[in-house]
Order: structure tokens, then C-alpha cells, then sequence
């Protein structure tokens, strides 16, 4: 029933953001890019792909962080013009792919500002999709209750910040706590207006939400072995709407070490894989290289495993999926671009496959 | 009301009927309501005029809404890929089509309609004539408006499809074809329902509009 009154509003969007995705680049493009001697290779091979010549202005040398800038920038631009075309209610899913972002740079500032870092400098490294108007005066807030009533009641995330209301002071440990906390909340509300916009957008969108929350997750679980987070904070952070809830979350939150981890995860047949072939070669080596190996394959397959499901999107039309996968996707291939082109710079071709294909 | 709004949709209506319907009956007026009176006195130009408004109404709205569909798929992919515009108005050629089947059942059923008086109206042929002009065009209109919408939410996808692949697009214009032909259908089983029916004609003796005496 979708199919009869989506394309009223949101039909030549979808045909925007579809025709951006056949811009995504391609295997054999990446090939080509991989197979560069140097950066300015890189360009040339670059200009004949969808970027064109977004780095014609550039002076020599280039460094790859103007390439990561600029394909930011084209993915911003692309970004805009979608916000600006679109009406309710793929206004407001757009807007809620922001919020992650403004998360982001809220805590960015707010950790810049505690290591005393200048802060037009912290302004200038923020997320461009994540900006809003009162962010530099976050920068001289002290604690999250002043944080809070002085700059953030403004904001689309306000409510998310009502759960870190306890974190008191400022510091390493409560700035994670209070970004998984802000993740949490945005996950579980993302997730009901995704419902809300009904059948076929919220059978994408749960399927991708509840695999992200599911690796934040895991991930929570495993960066807090051997430090200071106790369970039961531990356990506040996870999101419910993954397919670990509830069972899954809370044995993981008794789960000691990374073995405990993989029995859990387990129980969920997609994720089986994701602690599967252990490095067996080098068994002598200590607990701290296993999981240091199990953890970057860890990465990899949550990487590739995104990737898979954003890609799935595209097969369904009549839905605002499309929309949130086309960013994902692309914020894939700029983290590849950047990898390829830093594996150049430092001349580390052995490595340079190790990026994520997409197409 | 969000939730309840479909109380008030469905069950306003049903009560006022089962209100109405109790007054006749417990005020001695319950045949009143007398369907055989009902189709022996409504003139049948009334249902003449209604089929074919049906049938020309519908068709119209199901091509426009193929169109819709299919028009703004069309528009948002051939921004990236220009190449799609020109292949791709087959599909809305195809939603059109649907609303000139309708045009052409109005065109042959309107032939149907002559002027006769009030008092030579009542033959059996003429009803017969207006009932099938009826049906035939609401037949017509209905199997138009699912047609035009079934071709042109294929031609969307087929739209999209084209601007990602061109070798998909000549595949998927197959599932139009099946689906116009739906409209064709419907356009063969109108013609054959009104091809027993005599135009409006004058009755040789007088011919009111009686109700039987089997019906009060």
C-alpha cells in the first residue's frame, strides 16, 4: 500500500539518492586507486570516478586529510540538498541521522574543553551535519548541569541528556559514559519513530538499528573489561532494542572476559561469525595478542557486516531506508578512501587491501 | 483519536442506518424501504449517465495516478542518469492508454443514449439498456483505476531499475505489458456487456414507471 502514496512526496528523492548510490565506487575502481604510486595518482584516478574534481583546487602536496575533508564535504553537500527538498515525514528521518553526529560533536567539544584544546580549533573539527547554533558556548561550561540548561535544552538531542544528568563532574570515564548513554537514548528513539513511519521503512530500519545497537553493545562490553566500570553501569548503557535484548544484555553484563562474550553471542545466529576462526597460527602468543587480534577482526566483520546490511536496503523500494544506508555507505568509502590513501603516503602497500568493498 | 478514529468511521454510519431503519419499522413504514420500487421508478437514463461518469471518472483517475507514480521516479533518476527520460515515457504512454479505453467505452456507451419521454420510458429493453450501461462502465472504470495504478508502480521500479542497469529495464517493461493488458480486459468485457443492449427507444403503447402490484 505504500507503493500507491509514497512517491507523491518523497518519489523523486528516492530517484536522487539511488541515482548517489551508482556513483558509489566500485571494485574494480578501487583496484585502480590501490594500484597509485602517489597522491597526485590518486587524484588523476579519482577525477575520472562520481568525486570528479574535488580536489583540483588543492596546492601540492596533498595530505590525506584534505582528501578525507573534501569527500565530507561532497557527502554534506549531498546531504543538504536532500534535507532542503524533503517534507514530513522524511524531513524529520533526516533529521534524526544528524543527531548521531551532534552527539559527536557535543562530545567532542565537551572533551576538548576539559584537555584545555582552543576552541575555534574543537568548532573547526566538528561534523558539519552535526552543527547547531549554540555550539561554542558548550565550550565553556564546566558541568553537565550547566552544560545542559545554558545550551543543550535547545537542542533536537535535549531529551537524550536527561539519563546523564548524574554524571557530576567531568572526566574521562563519565564523558564515555555520558556519549554511550546519549547513543543509547537516540538508538531506542530512532528506533520507535522508525516504527511509527510504519511498514516497509521500519522493517529496514529496525533490522539495521538493532544490529547497531547490538554492536555498541558488545563493543561497551568489551572496551570495560579491566577498567573501572562496574556491572551495573555497564549494564545501563546498553541499548534494548537489539536483538540481544533481553537475555543476551544481561548476561553480557555479568560477562568477564571475551570467551564469555563469544558463548553469548551465540545464541544469535547472525552474529556466530563474528568470533569465528580465531588466529590459531600463533598460539604462543600471550592473552593480551589474542585479543587484540580478536578484537580487530571483531571490527572488521561489524564493519563488513553494516556494510551487508545498508546494502540490502537499496532492495526494497517505497521506504526512507535508502536514505539513512546511502550515508552509511558513503561514510564507508571515504573511511576506504582515506585508508588507501594513507597507505600510499606511507608507502605501505602490503596493507593497502584492507579496506571494506562495497560494490 | 488516533486510535478510535476508526469507531467513529465505521460505527456512525452503521448506527445511524440501524436508527433509521428501526424507526420504519416500529412506526408501521417499514415497507417504505422497497427495493423493487427502488429499481422500477429510478429512470434509466440516471443509471445510464452514472456508468458511464464511473467508467470515464476512474479510468482517468487510474491513469493520472500511474502517472504520478511513475513520472516522479522518472524525474528524480534521470537526474543522475539523463539517459532513462526518453526510453522511460513508454511507461507513462502506458498509464495513458488506460484513460483512452475509458474515453472509448464512454464514447460507445453515450451512442447508446437517445432522447425518448417520459411516458414511453419504461420498456423492459430500456431498463435492461440503463442497468448494463451501469455495470458495464463501472466493470470499465474499476478495471482501469487498478490498471493505471499496477503500471505505474512498475514503471517506477522499472524507472529506478533503468538508471541503475540499463540491461534491466526491457525485463521489467514485460511485467508492464502484463499489466496493461488488464485495462484491455476490462475494456473486451464492457463491450460485451452492453452489445445486448438497444439504444434508448420510445415504447409502442404507454410505459410508466408502475411498481408491480406484487410489490405496494
Amino acid at each position: 500500500m505504500e507503493a500507491l502514496f509514497f512517491n507523491a512526496n518523497t518519489g523523486f528523492l528516492e530517484g536522487i539518492v539511488r541515482g548517489y548510490k551508482a556513483g558509489i565506487l566500485t571494485q574494480s575502481q578501487y583496484a585502480n586507486l590501490a594500484q597509485c604510486e602517489t597522491l597526485e595518482d590518486f587524484r588523476t584516478q579519482l577525477s575520472a570516478t562520481d568525486y570528479g574534481n574535488f580536489l583540483a583546487n588543492e596546492p601540492l602536496p596533498i595530505s590525506t586529510s584534505t582528501i578525507a575533508d573534501k569527500a565530507t564535504e561532497i557527502l554534506v553537500e549531498q546531504f543538504k540538498y536532500l534535507r532542503t527538498n524533503a517534507v514530513e515525514p522524511l524531513r524529520k528521518f533526516l533529521d534524526y541521522i544528524t543527531y548521531g553526529y551532534m552527539i559527536d560533536n557535543v562530545v567532542l567539544l565537551i572533551t576538548g574543553t576539559l584537555h584545555e584544546r582552543d576552541t575555534h580549533e574543537l568548532v573547526k573539527r566538528c561534523h558539519p551535519l552535526g552543527v547547531f547554533d549554540s555550539m561554542p558556548v558548550l565550550c565553556v561550561a564546566t558541568n553537565v548541569e550547566e552544560l545542559f540548561q545554558s545550551v543543550l535544552i535547545e537542542t533536537p538531542i535535549a531529551p537524550y541528556f536527561r539519563e546523564c544528568l548524574t554524571a557530576s563532574d567531568l572526566d574521562d570515564l563519565n564523558i564515555e559514559i555520558i556519549r554511550n548513554t546519549l547513543y543509547k537514548a537516540y538508538f531506542e528513539d530512532f528506533y520507535e519513530f522508525a516504527s511509527s513511519l510504519g511498514s516497509p521503512t521500519s522493517d529496514v530500519m529496525h533490522r539495521i538499528l538493532a544490529f547497531e545497537a547490538d554492536r555498541r553493545t558488545i563493543n561497551i562490553t568489551i572496551n570495560s573489561f579491566g577498567t573501572e566500570l562496574s556491572k551495573d553501569q555497564r549494564a545501563k548503557l546498553f541499548p534494548t532494542i537489539g536483538r540481544l535484548f533481553p537475555e543476551g544484555n544481561n548476561q553480557l553484563a555479568k560477562a568477564d572476559d571475551i570467551d564469555q562474550v563469544r558463548q553469548i553471542c551465540e545464541n544469535v545466529s547472525e552474529y556466530r561469525s563474528f568470533f569465528s576462526d580465531a588466529p590459531s597460527g600463533s598460539g604462543s602468543g600471550s592473552n593480551g595478542d589474542d585479543f587484540n587480534a580478536i578484537a580487530e577482526q571483531l571490527e572488521d566483520r561489524f564493519f563488513s557486516t553494516e556494510v551487508h546490511l545498508n546494502k540490502q536496503a537499496f532492495l526494497q523500494q517505497f521506504q526512507y531506508g535508502v536514505f539513512y544506508s546511502y550515508m552509511k555507505l558513503k561514510e564507508q568509502e571515504i573511511r576506504n578512501l582515506t585508508w588507501i590513501a594513507e597507505c600510499i603516503a606511507q608507502d605501505a602497500k602490503d596493507r593497502i587491501q584492507d579496506f571494506i568493498p562495497i560494490f | 483519536m488516533g486510535y478510535y478514529s476508526s469507531y467513529y468511521s465505521y460505527g456512525l454510519p452503521t448506527f445511524l442506518i440501524i436508527v433509521i431503519a428501526l424507526y420504519l419499522l416500529f412506526t408501521g413504514s417499514g415497507e417504505a424501504f422497497n427495493v423493487g420500487r427502488f429499481l422500477e421508478e429510478t429512470s434509466p437514463y440516471a443509471w445510464a449517465g452514472t456508468g458511464i461518469g464511473l467508467c470515464i471518472g476512474l479510468s482517468v483517475l487510474g491513469a493520472g495516478w500511474g502517472i504520478m507514480v511513475t513520472g516522479s521516479s522518472i524525474l528524480g533518476g534521470g537526474v543522475r542518469a539523463p539517459r532513462i527520460t526518453t526510453k522511460n515515457l513508454i511507461s507513462i504512454i502506458f498509464c495513458e492508454v488506460v484513460a483512452i479505453y475509458g474515453v472509448i467505452i464512454g464514447i460507445v456507451y453515450s451512442a447508446k443514449i437517445q432522447p425518448v419521454p417520459e411516458h414511453l420510458l419504461y420498456t423492459p429493453q430500456n431498463y435492461f439498456t440503463g442497468f448494463a450501461l451501469f455495470w458495464g462502465g463501472l466493470t470499465v472504470g474499476l478495471c482501469n483505476l487498478l490498471c493505471g495504478v499496477a503500471v505505474g508502480i512498475t514503471g517506477s521500479t522499472a524507472a529506478l531499475a533503468d538508471a541503475a542497469d540499463p540491461n534491466l529495464f526491457v525485463k521489467i517493461l514485460v511485467v508492464e505489458v502484463f499489466g496493461s493488458i488488464m485495462g484491455l480486459f476490462g475494456l473486451i468485457v464492457g463491450l460485451l456487456m452492453v452489445s445486448a443492449a438497444d439504444d434508448f427507444s420510445a415504447g409502442l403503447g404507454v410505459a410508466k414507471a408502475v411498481a408491480s402490484p406484487y410489490v405496494l
